[in-house]
């Protein structure tokens, strides 16, 4: 690329000079400094956890539902020969002594738990709908020949790599990964796998792991908001802005001002774990009779605060609920405007609720942390705060479904998962309200219905999202399109067996079952949640549905690449915005010619005009002489 | 295919590509700092009295350091300066003067100020046991700590007779050969405040045996290592992390003073920009060392 | 405000009549203030139910009527009116009402007015998670407890309680189980030895995390007699979804037949670990005085020593 540059100082812009320098396969391929590989990258490794983040949580429902019962013959002896006797317990038959099969352990389950939250959030979604799309779709639309720090993109891809090969080593170490929970509080989080190898233990590697992922997430922060601000192709004004790239930006500006203090969080963690310094660990720890939990003193000499751990994580871990749900939004606003044929409902409004949302999303951390001794005030504070944030959120909700308003609306699978994101977030973003408040939390916190609620945010919410991004843009990046049959049945599928699965969580949560039981609480808290305990089993088989309604999906992504219908156009979805412009695929460099923009992003059904849509590349009626002119 | 204004300024926005770049670093970098006081505070407010150590570091040597940064802060903008004037011998010069100051920054970090914690032994003292060593602490008595309203010292250090007794776990005791002047004289009115110079660099007492019994002692006692107390943790942590901020500007810098500068040749405005962004940079790793030197030497 | 009171108990007994909480199966309350917690969230159930149907309807209706095959051509200004502005205005003032009319106070409740001096007659427990159970520490009729430290921890004495304390001559530690009084302000302490436990009593509608190194109060007041499960609300651990333990509301008379069981038992090993203590100090000094006999010269030239420096 040096190279590349230094030829072009002489001869000025030369724009098919991509043409000319075809890199090799390792370049392409696997060290691309092209945004759209790197964010297929994303998008891919997303995927692939994803649907591991997801496969971990279908055995924790075995176990929720069966509690020790033994798996299923081949699953069981798969899922031990992968994982090993850290996370599965050898069962016998007590009379004759002979095998019966292996079931999920207690430790095991919360080893999964941790891994399923934290693969899920920063391994699966962040990737894919932030750096994944932002990544692929951001540069396009705003007429950018690439992303700013096109060397510093594949570095952050790359430290994201390290991350997801640490996480997943750390299931093959001594004990198995990490098994705090995701948000691996302190002092648990401090004293778990003390007895194992200093360094290579699930907790300490879940720490290194996250140190490669934030570092990624802020490298490409800086990238995405450089881009955002700098490359936006000529006439391409703040107010023309489509909607995804204002949601790529503030999420952008969320990770790069609210991951620092995780990051640094994490060092100290990883201080208390490595060198036994006392940062969370406070004095007077009691741990089995002042013996670690392994039969090892403890060596902390005390002072620590464990709540300073939730503070940062928390400062961090709320913006993050808006980093999973942007993007998401702004996917949505996409396929929504394109496939209603008429703008955005609110736009200016939209944005507005965006910064809102943003600058909010800073100061209502400590609602995670209601029952932790607070204090009136403080109380009163974050309250009010979490209350305020629901206002941007209403907008934005509210802008989407006017928009359905007069339009023609086109029902392909991504516009099916686009509208059915709007009644479920909805559903994530009610549930929200009483858990606004202190007292309220006083019964609801942690039980099920919180998983419910956010379960609805990022799930049906982001995840579908997600999908709808998948098979909006997948004609754009491929070349073809994914099937629509299978894309509808997947999207009915996962409808209705997503609903089921989150549904009567709300329910069980309300009846008092709480979260983190590795049998669902038949063994000591029957008394309590017995009524609910059947729930288990079929909110179980939900979940395992679900699980195979993905599959659908998984074969429609990899059979439409070589067998799906080819685009016969560059802009198969007629749709207005500049990531259409360009060919199919995108070369290196995007655009075949410089580009202009001459109006906003969602001018479908413009009245008067002789197609319902105008691209907004495409120069106004009276000055098309003008530019014959130039051409010529 | 050629990325737009990495060189020049956009005109609309007034920023090139790198200058916004290295901004938004540096916040998210004030962030992740502002986290790490953060918890420095946290454990500071935490702290017991006793607990938390003052004079532990050698000021004069630490104000060194400072100035050393401050300098070399000074020539990054001489050189950038140069640069711009296209005077590249004087660059070549103010650079180099810029991360040899960053490398010596290191190498007193190092091989001074670090080591000599290392080396040295502190306990402290369960308060249940602090009356067994009270000839060492010097609390009680009309003359003692408590009367005169400070609080209590519950802390020994100094060298131990053997460093393998402090690890070994079937030991319980450990002998002190030497110890600092604060257990020396410990109700001395000199050592009631924090030194200047830390006692132990002026003379540790030699010859007076102190048998420590472990079970006496807090988790944690042994070499200044972070587990001592949170101090420690705090003060190694901060300063480790700020120690690799200034390696990476030193191996920056090293890299556009020799292979880098060859730039100048086609292209003196991207070299000028490059030293300009690192120079932001630097201004920020010195600019957090303005935070810490006060807050673990002075306060 | 006799007019706010009004509305409020008008509210009271509607959201009785309509309780989507008991429709959702939330347990039953037994607690003074858990009615008005019980209450606030039955309305925000309510509200969330009429925003839900509200969007829901008009989504299903913008779906059909305005699905290609029926709406060939989409109108390019779409929605004209400025309904949502006012609506979305209903929903802020909704949610000012939900926060100051009942969040606020409620919390204020809970945490400013902790019946925590002799004269409130309040049960003053600490409760003390550990992996994987719950200790209680009841101050007993003086209301204070008794001095604790690591060091006075034994088989027995499992909280630490220090037996030559006169504040803990009438404290209780019970494990596994905590006996209250039906109708009597009820404190409870909550705090952890080990790693973060989650406090959960849902028919009292309380719950607190079990911070180790902080000691977290809150207060209720039963209001009915029964036995019901204290619930591990936050991970501790392997053993975290077996860490039930149990509660029981009883009259006066049955509390205090158990009490006096329970003091008998924890003064026992108290008393006896206080006489090892003593014994054990006689013997310190009695060490002590022969090290210094024996080594009086040598401390003497020590102190020379010193003066030299």
């Amino acid at each position: 690329m040096a190279h590349a540059a230094a030829a072009h100082t002489e001869h000025g812009h030369d724009d098919h000079a991509h043409d000319h320098h075809e890199p090799g396969f390792w370049r392409k391929w696997v060290f691309s400094t092209d945004h759209k590989m790197i964010g297929i990258q994303y998008i891919v490794t997303g995927l692939a956890f994803l649907f591991f983040g997801f496969g971990l949580m279908m055995v924790m429902r075995w176990s929720i539902a069966h509690g020790s019962d033994v798996l299923p013959g081949f699953w069981g002896n798969l899922l031990h020969g992968i994982f090993g006797d850290a996370v599965f317990d050898k069962a016998v038959d007590p009379s004759t002594k002979a095998m019966v099969g292996y079931s999920l352990s207690t430790q095991g389950y919360n080893v999964f738990g941790a891994m399923h939250g934290t693969i899920m959030v920063f391994f699966g979604i962040v990737p894919i709908a932030f750096a994944g799309f932002g990544n692929f779709v951001m540069p396009l639309q705003i007429g950018a020949v690439d992303m700013a720090f096109p060397r510093l993109n594949m570095a952050s891809f790359w430290s994201f790599f390290i991350s997801c090969v640490i996480m997943v080593w750390s299931f093959f170490v001594e004990g198995s990964a990490a098994k705090s929970g995701w948000t691996n509080y302190p002092p648990l989080a401090g004293i778990a796998d003390q007895s194992h190898h200093a360094v290579l233990n699930g907790g300490t590697l879940w720490l290194l792991g996250m140190v490669f992922n934030i570092t990624s997430s802020l490298l490409g922060a800086v990238n995405f908001i450089t881009t955002f601000v700098q490359l936006r192709a000529p006439g391409m004004t703040w107010g023309r802005l489509p909607f995804f790239c204002w949601a790529q930006f503030i999420t952008a500006y969320l990770l790069l001002l609210a991951f620092p203090p995780l990051e640094s969080a994490a060092i100290m963690n990883l201080f208390d774990r490595v060198f036994g310094s006392s940062f969370f660990m406070p004095t007077g720890l009691v741990v089995n009779g002042a013996v670690g939990p392994d039969g090892q003193p403890l060596l902390f000499s005390g002072g620590g605060s464990p709540v300073l751990w939730q503070h940062l994580f928390w400062f961090l871990a709320h913006p993050e609920v808006y980093v999973l749900i942007l993007p998401g939004i702004g996917m949505v606003t996409e396929i929504i405007a394109c496939n209603s044929r008429k703008p955005i409902w609110g736009y200016k409004a939209m944005v507005g609720g965006l910064f809102t949302l943003a600058f909010l999303s800073f100061i209502v951390w400590a609602h995670h942390m209601y029952m932790t001794d607070m204090g009136p005030k403080v109380a009163a504070f974050f309250q009010t705060t979490t209350i305020l944030i629901s206002v941007p959120s209403v907008i934005l909700l509210t802008a989407l479904l006017l928009s359905l308003w007069g339009g023609s609306l086109r029902f392909n699978t991504p516009m099916l998962f686009a509208a059915a994101f709007l009644p479920m977030f909805g559903i994530g973003g009610l549930t929200g309200i009483p858990l606004a408040f202190n007292a309220v939390d006083l019964y609801m916190h942690d039980t099920y219905y919180i998983i419910a609620h956010f379960h609805y945010v990022v799930a049906p919410g982001t995840i579908f999202a997600i999908f709808a991004g998948v098979y909006h843009w997948y004609p754009k990046a491929c070349g073809r399109m994914m099937n629509e049959t299978l894309g509808k049945l997947h999207f009915w599928g996962s409808l209705v067996a997503i609903n089921c699965l989150f549904m009567p969580m709300f329910m069980q949560g309300m009846a008092g079952v709480h979260r983190r039981w590795w049998d669902g609480g038949k063994s000591a808290y029957e008394a309590t949640v017995g009524p609910w305990l059947d729930w288990n089993l079929k909110i179980s088989y939900a979940a395992w549905a679900l699980g195979a309604v993905q599959l659908i999906f998984v074969f429609n992504f990899c059979w439409s690449m070589i067998r799906g219908k080819k685009v016969t156009s560059d802009n198969p979805w007629q749709a207005t915005t500049l990531e259409w412009d360009t060919p199919t695929p995108p070369p290196h460099g995007n655009f075949i010619k410089p580009i202009t923009v001459y109006r906003g992003p969602y001018e479908y059904s413009v009245p008067g005009e002789d197609k319902d849509y105008t691209p907004q590349s495409e120069p106004p009626r009276d000055s098309k002489p003008l530019e014959a002119k130039a051409h010529a | 295919m050629e990325i737009p204004y990495t060189v020049r300024p956009r005109p609309d926005t007034g920023l090139a590509n790198p200058k916004l770049g290295i901004w938004l670093f540096i916040a998210s970098e004030v962030m992740l700092f502002g986290g790490l006081f953060a918890g420095y505070i946290f454990m500071r407010l935490g702290a017991e009295p006793w607990m938390w150590p003052h004079g532990w570091l050698n000021v004069p040597v630490g104000t060194f350091n400072t100035f050393v940064l401050i300098f070399s802060s000074v020539t990054v903008i001489l050189s950038w300066e140069a640069l711009k004037m296209r005077n590249f011998k004087a660059y070549k010069w103010w650079l180099f003067l810029t991360w040899v100051c960053g490398l010596l920054f290191l190498i007193i970090k190092l091989s001074y100020e670090w080591p000599n914690k290392f080396n040295h032994f502190g306990a402290y003292i369960k308060k249940e046991a602090a009356e067994k060593y009270e000839e060492y602490l010097g609390n009680e008595g009309e003359d003692g700590r408590l009367a005169r309203g400070q609080a209590p010292r519950l802390f020994i250090s100094g060298h131990p007779k053997a460093w393998s007794d402090v690890k070994d776990p079937s030991m319980d005791k450990i002998v002190l050969a030497a110890i600092d002047d604060e257990n020396h004289t410990p109700k001395s009115a000199e050592n009631d405040r924090a030194h200047f110079i830390p006692r132990d660099m002026v003379h540790l007492h030699e010859g007076h045996e102190v048998v420590l019994d472990k079970k006496d002692l807090v988790n944690g006692f042994g070499p200044f290592y972070p587990r001592l107390n949170t101090y420690l943790a705090c003060y190694f942590m901060i300063t480790g992390l700020h120690g690799l901020h200034v390696l990476g500007g030193v191996i920056v810098f090293i890299f556009f003073w020799g292979p880098g500068s060859k730039l100048y040749k086609t292209n003196p405005e991207q070299l000028c920009n490059r030293i300009e962004v690192a120079g932001l940079f630097w201004h920020l790793v010195d600019l957090i060392w303005i935070f810490v030197f006060p807050i673990f030497y002075l306060l | 405000m006799p007019n706010q009171k009004n509305a409020e108990m008008t509210l009271a007994a509607l959201s009785d009549y309509f309780d989507l909480n008991k429709l959702m199966g939330m347990l039953p309350n037994h607690s003074e203030h858990g009615k008005e917690i019980d209450h606030m969230l039955n309305f925000c159930h309510w509200f969330m139910l009429a925003l839900f149907v509200g969007w829901g309807s008009f989504f299903l209706v913008s779906v059909f009527r305005f699905r290609k095959s029926r709406h060939p051509k989409a109108d390019y200004h779409g929605v004209r009116t400025h309904l949502s502005t006012h609506l979305e205005v209903g929903v802020v003032i909704i949610e000012a009402v939900i926060l100051l009319g009942f969040a606020l106070p409620l919390w204020g409740k809970r945490v400013n007015e902790i019946p925590d001096n002799e004269k409130d007659g309040a049960l003053k427990i600490r409760a003390i998670g550990y992996q994987f159970g719950w200790n209680f520490h009841y101050a007993g009729p003086d209301g204070k407890f008794g001095r604790q430290h690591i060091r006075f921890i034994t088989g027995s004495n499992v909280l630490g309680l220090d037996p030559t304390d006169p504040d803990g001559a009438d404290d209780v530690v019970a494990t596994g189980t905590m006996h209250l009084v039906n109708h009597k302000a009820t404190v409870t302490r909550v705090s952890s030895k080990d790693v973060i436990h989650g406090f959960a009593l849902h028919q009292m509608r309380i719950q607190q995390d079990a911070i180790p190194g902080t000691e977290a109060p809150q207060w209720f007041r039963p209001v009915s007699t029964g036995e019901w499960q204290i619930i591990c609300a936050q991970l501790c651990g392997a053993g975290h979804s077996g860490m039930a333990a149990k509660y029981i509301v009883e009259e006066q008379k049955d509390f205090d037949v158990w009490y006096k069981e329970q003091l008998e038992a924890t003064q026992r090993y108290l008393q006896k670990q206080k006489g090892e203590i003593e014994k054990q100090a006689e013997a310190d000094k009695a060490e002590l005085a022969k090290k210094a006999a024996e080594h009086g010269s040598e401390h003497g030239s020590g102190h020379g020593e010193k003066k030299e420096h």
